[in-house]
């Protein structure tokens, strides 16, 4: 084990194949918990934070460069934005469907219930986006800085 | 007065109250005071989240798993601490990009040594304007 | 089980003097993710499961990742700390006083402490007749308190914001030659 010749992580077999084999599980328990926030612990926050994690996990062992690639920093910056425009906007429907703003029983013409049930969907979808956005977009600066 | 079986949880979470608070007043590291305040803050949640949960309740989630308690546990200290939470990671990215602005300003992230620069840069400026005059 | 929860208190406790104890920054970080997963298995135990995903994937997960990468841009080891009895002081006195305010609270676990009243009562029959969801807490965090967690949402926006407003630069060549040979704090022509 020479150290100065050190392998890059992407080099590593056993990091490489185990990171690629379960980014995919990491991204796909992101969306799991994002809609099935209704039904049991989970929901916009923690989601997003995971959506996060799995990014990061890539971008720490394939490098920066991949990860920005897939994701770039202009992506990540509107992502943060429109997640918040999503949850004002759902609020704003309301107001012009004639109900308060964020009073989601006016969403549905037929059952205030299925009203409550899109509104939530909507707002969480707006909460992970930009918790997703704004922990990759952490990640981002500060990998960035240390070049 | 108190007992200890009713009152330990916040006993406890007061004593991690303190060890962040001296983690905070007394290292001069900047990135050890950030953990202090890591600590205090997960402490304060914990004090928070004990103040809702009833002995014989379950998780707030309804459904067939929440058959045959007679209690569920308060959620809306839930709701404010999962705020919090997420808030506070927000505010530890915003202060670590500020340790890191300072150590490349100071050379240093320890907050003696800055205030020390800061002192001598002043007394460096104030000696150096009575010179002029 | 109350013993359980006492014994991973206590660890939680450990752990905390432990991180302000060590002088290596790197390890120290290390330990803050075990803090937040032993506070993670905490909540669980205190029926909260919501709050203890959230911790365990932002304080395990991102928080961690946070002070690496701050770590990576700083020293990694902090100064030996000169022996000062103030902060004891400080310390011991608003303790004994947090203690003091202790002694009215209502017991752990209390159903009938205060704060179990009505509001709580109409939330989870609210959740279950209004809004038709199973989980309370992302009702009450969507629905009937909305408006708090929009505000939150915006705040991490901004946090993001001040994150890039802080590190987005670009950091200038000479400051790092500049690095090296000086000592003081640099002046504001030498920055970008």
């Amino acid at each position: 084990m020479s150290h100065d010749n050190p392998m890059r992580m992407r080099e590593n077999a056993i990091l490489r194949v185990t990171s690629k084999g379960l980014i995919p599980y990491i991204l796909l328990f992101a969306l799991y918990v994002q809609f099935h926030g209704d039904f049991g612990p989970g929901g916009g926050f923690q989601a997003g934070v995971i959506f996060a994690a799995g990014f990061v996990l890539y971008g720490i062992i394939f490098g920066l460069d991949a990860i920005q690639r897939l994701i770039p920093p202009i992506m990540v910056e509107r992502g943060a934005a429109l997640g918040v425009v999503i949850y004002g906007g759902v609020g704003v429907v309301c107001l012009l469907l004639g109900g308060n703003f964020l009073d989601y029983n006016v969403l549905s013409a037929h059952e205030p219930m299925h009203g409550q049930h899109l509104g939530i969907l909507l707002v969480e979808l707006g909460v992970g986006l930009t918790v997703a956005s704004a922990m990759t977009a952490a990640f981002y600066y500060f990998s960035a800085r240390a070049r | 007065m108190s007992s200890f079986a009713g009152h330990w949880v916040y006993w406890l979470s007061i004593a991690l109250m303190m060890i962040g608070l001296y983690a905070v007043i007394s290292r001069d590291n900047l990135v050890k005071k950030l953990m202090g305040l890591n600590i205090f803050q997960v402490s304060v949640i914990m004090f928070y989240v004990a103040l809702g949960k009833i002995i014989g309740g379950t998780p707030p989630i309804l459904g067939p798993g929440a058959e045959g308690f007679a209690y569920f546990s308060n959620p809306l200290p839930h709701v404010l601490m999962l705020t919090a939470i997420v808030v506070g990671v927000a505010t530890t990215a915003v202060g670590l990009a500020l340790v890191v602005r300072i150590r490349e300003a100071y050379g240093t992230a320890e907050e003696d040594q800055i205030v020390q620069m800061d002192r001598d840069e002043a007394l460096a400026a104030e000696r150096s304007r009575r010179v002029r005059r | 089980m109350v013993s359980f929860e006492l014994l991973l208190f206590l660890l939680l406790v450990a752990t905390a003097v432990a991180i302000v104890r060590m002088r290596d920054l790197f390890a120290a970080a290390m330990l803050t993710g075990i803090f937040s997963l032993v506070s993670a298995g905490l909540f669980t135990l205190m029926d909260a499961v919501d709050v203890a995903f959230t911790e365990a994937s932002v304080g395990a997960g991102i928080s961690t990742i946070l002070f690496l990468g701050t770590l990576a841009l700083t020293d990694r080891r902090e100064n030996q700390q000169p022996w000062r009895v103030m902060p004891f002081l400080v310390v011991g006195l608003t303790g004994a006083a947090l203690l003091y305010g202790t002694a009215d609270m209502p017991a752990y676990g209390d159903p009938n402490a205060p704060v179990n009243n009505d509001i709580t009562k109409e939330y989870i029959e609210g959740t279950e007749h209004k809004v038709g969801i199973p989980n309370v807490v992302t009702a009450v965090l969507a629905s009937y308190r909305g408006y708090d967690t929009f505000g939150e949402t915006t705040v991490i926006f901004t946090a993001a914001i001040g994150v890039m407003l802080l590190l987005g630069g670009r950091r200038s060549r000479e400051e790092d030659d500049e690095d090296d040979a000086s000592t003081g704090p640099r002046s504001e022509e030498g920055e970008e």
